[in-house]
């Protein structure tokens, strides 16, 4: 299926990403080429197949629910924002949200 | 002493059990070497200061005889792997200057038996490529020429190229890579080193920047058979940290290797001929075959008439999980953010749009797409259940065979720029890499021969899953038999 501009700029804003108006375009060529070329899955026979997320059958393990210690253990604010690019007493800055 | 870039992996850790040599000393051969190599652009960051401390660690340790698998042994470590206060980068922008405050598990695995860490490398950004021209640090150069006497700069391939370039360059004793349609085993394919991507579970992804994860799976790229699994077995094992690493015993890879491969039946797929491929890789793929009939294996044809579509399922489902991964990088949490936007909507657009590159981009906006209401089912429900078909025709297959032999790449090292305006002849790279991604499946890429430019050229093995052992076998009959001594030409020094 062809991909317009239209739909890539909806999908570039779903995706949070600024695209330029000039891109739009060229974009919509390179998508479609790439999807054009994915449609050949359409000549698979897919009746009654189950599809598939992963390759290993495992259950979801299951823990204690407790605070652990270590690297994904809890009481490490300094860490949790030391590569943030703003922030303020252990909290994230981001623009206004609420007006 | 012996140069420390002329041995392997193995010679050094016993020289360094044996105090031939020490830790500081193999760590400042490789250091200076590092530091003449860097036209190669196959580190991001080298990280000397640490290098030293860990290795005057291990020296002590050794001293008293004591010391764990690969005490004393510097390792290139590829900037996919998160290291704590070291930078982490995915060879992305977006992720400039992140230090993490966590370590990997596979890294802290390698630590845990006495590694030591040299640098940071190079890669494809997001390990999204097959080149290693999308990362933001800039192209790595393969130290393989063509011989016809002129200096072309050829890719290393990707997206491990810093990993394949390091060790193919003796940058390094052995390198981390990951491999999520075929970035292990195809830059060990255009750089005569051996890579190993183990099967989907084996090896932790805890601090793994993700990419796809229903794919991405670490492994080694190292200078022979030998050294890959003595690296494997120490980055492998269970973590319950990771939900899809399996609580399995990783098994002694290196007291496998030259045992005998007579009887195990090996499986030539037809769909892997493909047309318009060279003919040096046909004749080398021949060649393979009979390598592996001499060693007493018995060969049998075989027919995975999926394999065609592998690539097509490829580019739905890992675009898909990427664009849900890559959702994280928002100028937030950590990494750039852009100076300029109105509101929160025009800063995340922004950061995300200065911060991809456009491969990444691409990728994301693709994954977009066919996760979007309306497309769902149309494209990533139909991508997963012809991908569950693929998987049935492996799981069939190794049914009647113990080890699928073929070509690792459908050709060797090309120029830079050679194919990189094009998106779709650039995913072809990995026509016989992805299948053991979408399946789960261990495999390995191994130097087998030249072509006639001089360039090498890898053949792949397939097992199956958590059948390493029989697969390290294989790659070891083969690796006896192609007797691979070339060495890339040292001009970079």
């Amino acid at each position: 299926m062809a991909i317009d501009k239209e739909t890539v700029r909806k999908v570039a804003h779903l995706a949070r990403i600024a695209e330029p108006e000039e891109r739009l375009e060229p974009l919509a060529q390179e998508l479609s080429t790439i999807l054009g070329w994915i449609e050949q899955l359409n000549e698979v026979d897919i009746e009654g197949v189950d599809a598939m997320a992963s390759t290993v059958d495992v259950r979801q393990p299951m823990r204690e629910d407790v605070v652990t210690d270590g690297y994904t253990g809890g009481g490490q604010p300094d860490n949790v924002v030391a590569n943030a690019p703003k922030t303020e007493d252990h909290f994230f800055v981001v623009p206004r949200v609420v007006e | 002493m012996t140069n420390i870039a002329d041995m392997k992996l193995a010679e050094l850790r016993d020289s360094l059990k044996e105090k031939k040599v020490s830790s500081l000393e193999a760590t400042d051969a490789y250091l200076s070497r590092i530091e003449k190599a860097k036209s190669l652009n196959a580190f991001v960051i080298d990280t000397p200061d640490k290098a030293r401390a860990m290795a005057k660690s291990a020296d002590q340790k050794l001293a008293k005889g004591e010391g764990g698998a690969l005490e004393g042994v510097p390792l290139g470590i590829k900037d996919l792997f998160c290291t704590e206060g070291e930078q982490t980068t995915a060879a992305s922008h977006i992720l400039e200057g992140f230090k993490p405050r966590y370590e990997s598990t596979v890294t802290a695995n390698l630590w845990r038996d006495g590694a030591v860490m040299l640098g940071k490398l190079n890669m494809d950004e997001f390990a999204m490529g097959s080149s290693n021209e999308t990362s933001y640090f800039g192209n790595v150069i393969n130290p393989w020429r063509r011989n016809d006497g002129g200096n072309t700069d050829l890719t290393p391939g990707g997206s491990s190229g810093g990993s394949a370039a390091s060790v193919a360059g003796r940058l390094c004793a052995a390198a981390t890579a990951t491999d999520t349609g075929g970035s292990i085993r195809q830059p060990a394919s255009l750089t005569a080193t051996v890579g190993v991507k183990p099967t989907y579970g084996r090896c932790s992804r805890w601090g793994i920047v993700a990419f796809a994860s229903s794919l991405d799976q670490a492994g080694p790229i190292a200078q022979d058979v030998r050294d890959s699994a003595i690296m494997l077995k120490s980055m492998a094992g269970h973590d319950p940290k990771d939900s899809t690493s399996i609580d399995c015993p990783v098994p002694d890879y290196e007291a496998v290797l030259g045992q005998s491969v007579k009887g195990l039946k090996v499986g030539v797929p037809k769909e892997y001929r493909l047309d318009g491929m060279p003919a040096e890789i046909e004749t080398l793929w021949a060649q393979g075959i009979e390598w592996m009939k001499d060693a007493g294996c018995e060969i049998v044809d075989i027919s995975l008439p999926l394999t065609k579509y592998a690539l097509p399922v490829y580019y739905i489902v890992a675009p898909a999980e990427a664009s849900s991964n890559l959702a994280r990088y928002d100028g937030v949490k950590y990494g750039h953010r852009a100076d300029d936007f109105n509101d929160i909507q025009s800063m995340y657009e922004n950061t995300r749009a200065e911060g991809f590159g456009d491969e990444v981009k691409r990728r994301i906006l693709i994954g977009t797409y066919v996760l979007s209401a309306g497309y769902y089912d149309a494209y990533y429900l139909r991508a997963q259940k012809v991908r569950k078909k693929i998987f049935d025709e492996f799981t069939d297959a190794f049914n009647k065979v113990d080890l699928i032999l073929t070509p690792s790449t459908p050709s060797a090292a090309f120029a830079l720029g050679e194919q990189s305006a094009d998106p779709l002849q650039m995913y072809l790279n990995d026509i016989f890499t992805v299948t053991g991604n979408l399946a789960g499946l261990p495999g390995a890429s191994v130097p087998a021969g030249l072509d006639k430019q001089g360039l090498p050229l890898g053949l792949q093995l397939l097992a199956r899953p958590f059948d390493e052992e029989t697969m390290f076998k294989g790659m070891y009959a083969l690796e006896q038999a192609a007797n691979f001594t070339a060495k890339p030409t040292e001009w970079w020094s």
